[in-house]
């Protein structure tokens, strides 16, 4: 009897997945936003509790499944890899543009388009180096590796176009993955310290991460009001750093090693 | 009726991602270049006030402003899907050039943010 009742309820929340995962996240945030309340006295934003908590399921997921879609891997949680997926995120970005401030974006203008080209080089360049430090000579693992610090989706694109070993892929899509996760935790921590506090620095900020889950989440636990403006801006990165790296910083690379 | 705003919402959506999508392929890049950006100033375009192209209802608005809302939301489904054992699994070498990388964007910022703008009189 207590077996079939724990068989029904899986597969209910199995095959309503999506509906699953609004209660998911609806007990997430308000446990979150009680602990803030409570242990933090709204100190630390509930959002940011929330998303690290997220972070902790994925991790817990991870371990259970061994997959690669934290919680999500477990099959009654398949829907937040629907809900929390880029087409639900992307879709919930844009609608964050309603209401944003046109000025701000036309004034930033050229200031947010050199940010994203400084920040995929500036991420390029670390990760180059620090594969180099760590004995990496082959310009085409270096080059994967750095675009692979720029996002996730940067590194397996140069990685493919270069023809660089699937190891080293797999290195690059680490460090990407790497920066993402950091952004999330790391900018309600860093926010003030950097004056991410106005949709000026939010665009430039957007443009220096690019990591678009990486800045969505960020800026959601930071200010919730500067997620279009540096959401704005991320959005421009991948693709530059797609075209970028396998071909101009890639010469570079193979010229200096 | 509230499925206005949705299906403007997911206009601009998909107008911004069929852009970026062809940006991507006439540059030769397998991606999607600024979908998401071109959408999202498009919905701005459409709805802001001073151009008022289109006058929204205050029903239609809550279309949009709900999808706005479920951001965070869908943040932290986003979250909880993350490959975090594929990120800490990897050994130290991805780890620090992911952090270093993160480390060296943050320090950037304020010397951007200041070098984009006039100083401001108030701190």
């Amino acid at each position: 009897m207590l077996t079939d009742l724990t068989e029904i309820f899986a597969s209910v929340f199995t095959r309503n997945g999506l509906i699953t995962a609004f209660i998911f996240v609806g007990l997430i945030l308000a446990a979150s936003n009680w602990l803030s309340k409570t242990l933090t006295k709204g100190q630390i934003h509930g959002s940011a509790i929330a998303i690290t908590i997220g972070l902790i399921l994925a991790y817990i997921g991870g371990t259970m499944t061994q997959g690669s879609n934290g919680i999500a891997d477990i099959t009654i949680f398949s829907g937040v890899a629907v809900l929390g997926g880029a087409m639900f995120r992307d879709f919930a970005i844009v609608a964050t543009a309603f209401g944003a401030d046109l000025k701000t974006l036309k004034d930033a203008g050229w200031m947010a388009g050199a940010s994203v080209i400084i920040g995929v080089v500036l991420s390029f360049v670390v990760g180059v180096l620090v594969a180099y430090v760590a004995g990496y000579t082959d310009p085409v693992a270096l080059t994967t590796i750095g675009a692979g610090a720029a996002t996730y989706i940067v590194g397996p694109v140069t990685g493919t176009a270069l023809g660089a070993d699937s190891d080293v892929v797999a290195l690059s899509v680490a460090a990407g993955l790497t920066k993402s996760i950091l952004v999330m935790i790391a900018t309600p921590l860093v926010a003030g310290r950097i004056g991410l506090n106005n949709p000026h620095s939010a665009l430039i900020y957007g443009g220096l991460m690019g990591t678009t889950s990486g800045v969505a989440a960020g800026l959601a636990a930071t200010d919730p009001k500067l997620v279009p403006y540096g959401a704005m801006t991320a959005t421009f990165y991948t693709g530059v750093g797609c075209l970028l790296a396998p071909s101009v910083l890639y010469f570079l690379v193979y010229q200096l090693i | 009726m509230i499925v206005y705003g949705v299906a403007i919402l997911a206009a601009c959506y998909l107008v911004g991602v069929v852009a970026g999508d062809l940006i991507g392929s006439l540059i030769g890049v397998n991606a999607n270049v600024g979908g998401v950006g071109i959408a999202m100033l498009l919905l701005i375009l459409i709805t802001s006030k001073s151009s008022a192209r289109i006058e929204l209802g205050e029903i239609t608005r809550s279309g949009i402003t709900f999808w706005s809302a479920m951001y965070i939301p869908i943040v932290i489904a986003m979250a909880a899907k993350q490959n975090v054992i594929g990120a800490l699994s990897s050994g130290w070498m991805a780890i620090i050039a992911g952090t270093l990388a993160v480390v060296a964007s943050f320090a950037m910022i304020p010397v951007l943010a200041k070098v984009g703008r006039k100083p401001e009189l108030h701190r």
